[in-house]
């Protein structure tokens, strides 16, 4: 056969990954100080740290230690997924209306930096969803803290609507009157920065979000917080429904872990970060690449990273393996589903799995799609899920499945397309040679060429025919 | 043990401390489960012990390392002295609080001030931390002294600043020099300094753009700052207030030590501790770094800055300890 190299190389690596030792208790308590030490260090709430190492603790027994890796350094992999996984693996959009006039209203403790936020916001928003956003100033107490958003406004070119030192209710409801007489479909209110267990404070935001009907309350959260986070962030999303955060002076030096301790414990996502003093100085907040800052330990994450890779390779391998064996069924289209989720859609991995490219959405597999292939295989007879033909031939099966899943007779349908679709892919690359499967290792996968084609080529060479 | 009892049996003592209190504990009931309580509950002095000693004192945002030090110490102490009963431990645990900030020195934190020539103090702190309304709060209580007071804004930077300032100044009745917005911060310093010995002013308070620690150019532009002050005053005895936000996680301890390297910290000042946040990086601060707390600002009041009291920031955080 045309990949006996390749076969070989698979196979020893398959022979170097089992047998290797797996994590004993005392790999993981070792290392689970440290990374303990490590979280509080990056200001995690005491309680998230526990409840979290306790967890990992719990998930890593018995893990088989990646080839490369020290046990220690196999902690700290299950530790960093964790966490990211904690963190929300996606980065979470605003939720705007897309017509008519949408409202967010910013909250949060003193010097969190929202009226530098508001700004940056609208300015961001403007650019990104293409909206006409205006500013209403409702700080009233803190000393020019009215002008401070007008400035910000005029830097950006962005109306501030202001009365003065008057009760924000009215200017709010004013402001609101004028944006939309202005046409306006964006407004976002600057408030004062108050105290989560001020009583009088807390009225008064509450009762403004019942005036406005926002639909976005924003806390934003100063990245330097320490343990009281989750005091804070529990005390106004009781009081409101705060749909997001924004974490802010992110471009410091703090690990900013008040992060996790706010995910882990009130649930909201963190929508935004600041990232600088200039009013372009925000980004969305990737949450992904939060969870490394809070670990803290990047030496040994960009060794993970290195032995993760391999790792894949190993995986991918042995499954482009099975799939040249001819025996591809549904079992192996559940199992490399979920492979390509857990790789991700931007490795490189990803590429050298056969026909990859030609099925369209895989590469978005999210978690309900994989749910839902995993419902329609778990209703599959043992049988039919080795012997995909069986459901090829019979729509009672079909039907049958449909049922049992609770999905529809056309997802069952388009499922059945797919792993035809493999399976020709892999009947395809019977025919080629050592080279080409390099080439599409590397993500260049051409299918092969038609026949007239072929023949053309072939003719040049030596004018044979098969 | 001498402290903790003069602290649990001295009642006007506890009266002034309650201000402390009121601000700090108002969480602590559902938060942070009592100090008293564990001790009281617990037979013996075990592992399980310390680690929920270890737990209030990280709650507190009392430095990790120092938490784990001061863990030690206890320990060593608890062995030297041979206490079997937790109950005993509450005068160790204060005892040893006080010996964390003290190490055996007297500290002083009253405002140097220059008897008969111009007192410069300078702000500097991260962004947010409360810097301008410090300001504000302390012309205020030297005024109320009987002494004159100016300001300096010299933050040019933050839009709304030079305003807040001088709205402060109209409320505490004293002058302000300014500079347009975006103005070097430098030169606004040296005409504060150079308007202040003209008319003969007691002290001058001066500030800054907030900063965060790692931004290279902005903390230059501090040491910048200071020759200035330096130069113009021919002293370079001065205080200069690092301003911390009493929220803040294991981060202050980044601050003080970044900041130290560019500006000579006489002291900090912890703001918002009226939160339910307790502010102990300050202990760690005066652990690891020798800075001492100066004052603390605790509601929104102009009159809400107080001296610091080590004593009644001790009986704050365990102010379960006397009730």
């Amino acid at each position: 056969m045309a990949f006996e190299d390749l076969t070989g190389r698979f196979q020893m690596a398959l022979r170097r990954l089992t047998g290797k030792s797996k994590l004993t208790e005392k790999d993981i308590d070792e290392m689970m100080r440290e990374v303990r030490l490590s979280l509080l260090e990056a200001d995690v709430n005491y309680k998230v740290v526990k409840e979290f190492t306790d967890d990992v603790k719990k998930l890593a027994y018995g893990e088989k230690i990646l080839k490369g890796l020290k046990p220690g350094e196999h902690v700290v992999k299950i530790v960093n997924d964790e966490l990211t996984k904690l963190m929300g693996e996606e980065a979470v959009e605003l939720d705007l209306k897309h017509n008519g006039l949408s409202i967010i209203l910013m909250v949060g403790l003193q010097g969190a930096g929202k009226t530098t936020t508001a700004g940056k916001l609208a300015n961001l928003i403007r650019k990104k969803h293409n909206k006409k956003p205006m500013l209403i100033a409702a700080d009233v107490y803190r000393p020019a803290a009215i002008e401070q958003l007008q400035t910000v406004g005029e830097q950006l070119d962005i109306e501030v609507y202001q009365e003065g030192l008057i009760e924000p209710d009215t200017i709010i409801k004013n402001g609101l009157a004028y944006a939309k007489e202005n046409d306006y479909d964006l407004v976002i209110i600057d408030t004062a920065g108050r105290l989560h267990i001020d009583e009088s404070m807390m009225d008064e935001i509450q009762r403004i979000e019942k005036l406005t009907k926002p639909d976005e309350v924003l806390l934003t959260v100063d990245a330097m917080t320490g343990q009281d986070a989750v005091n804070v962030a529990e005390s106004f999303n009781k009081a409101l429904s705060i749909t997001g955060c924004i974490l802010t002076k992110l471009d410091g030096d703090t690990r900013g872990g008040a992060a996790l301790s706010i995910r882990k414990i009130t649930g909201v996502p963190i929508k935004f970060a600041g990232t600088g003093e200039k009013l372009e100085d925000i980004e969305v907040f990737h949450p992904e690449r939060m969870a490394s800052r809070i670990l803290g330990m990047g030496d040994i994450l960009s060794l993970v990273e290195k032995a993760t890779e391999e790792i894949d390779e190993d995986e991918a391998l042995s499954m482009m393996e099975k799939m040249m064996s001819g025996k591809f069924n549904y079992n192996d289209l559940l199992k490399q589903m979920k492979m390509i989720k857990r790789m991700g859609k931007f490795s490189g991995i990803m590429k050298m799995m056969p026909g990859m490219k030609n099925l369209g959405n895989m590469d978005k597999i999210d978690d309900k799609q994989l749910e839902y292939i995993e419902a329609i295989v778990g209703s599959m007879t043992e049988h039919e899920r080795k012997k995909p033909e069986l459901i090829n031939r019979s729509s009672s099966r079909r039907n049958r499945i449909a049922n049992g899943s609770g999905r529809s007779y056309s997802e069952i349908n388009k499922l059945v397309q797919m792993l035809e679709k493999q399976q020709t892919m892999m009947r395809r690359m019977q025919g080629m040679n050592p080279d080409s499967l390099q080439s599409m290792a590397q993500g260049n996968f051409e299918p092969k060429k038609s026949r007239s084609e072929r023949r053309s080529k072939m003719k040049k060479k030596g004018g044979f025919r098969f | 043990m001498g402290l903790f009892k003069k602290l649990f049996t001295n009642k006007e003592k506890r009266k002034k401390a309650e201000k402390y209190k009121i601000g700090m504990m108002k969480t602590r009931k559902n938060t942070l489960s009592s100090l008293k309580d564990l001790l009281r509950n617990s037979k013996t002095i075990d592992e399980d012990l310390y680690v929920q000693l270890e737990e209030i004192f990280i709650m507190a945002d009392v430095g990790v390392d120092t938490v784990v030090e001061f863990i030690e110490e206890l320990r060593e102490e608890v062995e030297k002295e041979n206490i079997t009963d937790p109950k005993d431990l509450e005068n160790v645990i204060v005892d040893k609080m006080f010996e964390l900030y003290l190490k055996g020195e007297v500290i002083n934190t009253n405002i140097r001030y220059n008897e008969g020539d111009l007192t410069v103090i300078l702000f500097v702190g991260v962004n947010g931390t409360g810097k301008t309304t410090t300001i504000g709060k302390l012309a205020h209580k030297i005024k109320s002294e009987g002494k004159s007071v100016m300001m300096a804004a010299g933050d040019t930077f933050r839009a709304g600043a030079i305003n807040q300032l001088k709205i402060f100044g109209e409320r505490v009745g004293c002058e302000v020099v300014a500079k347009e917005a975006g103005s070097d911060p430098a030169s606004v310093i040296f005409d504060a300094i150079k308007k202040a010995k003209d008319d003969k002013i007691d002290v001058l308070l001066i500030d800054t753009a907030g900063r965060l620690q790692n931004k290279k150019n902005l903390m230059n532009e501090l040491g910048k700052i200071n020759r200035i002050i330096e130069r113009e005053t021919g002293s370079n005895i001065y205080e200069t207030y690092l301003v911390i936000d009493a929220t803040t996680g294991q981060n202050g301890l980044s601050q003080a030590k970044i900041f130290s390297e560019v500006a000579n910290i006489t002291g900090v000042v912890l703001t918002k501790l009226d939160g339910t946040a307790k502010g102990g990086i300050v202990l760690a601060i005066r652990n690891k770094l020798n800075i001492p707390i100066s004052f603390v600002g605790m509601g929104e009041k102009i009159t809400d800055l107080e001296y610091f009291d080590i004593e009644d920031y001790i009986y704050g955080l365990f102010s379960d300890f006397f009730e």
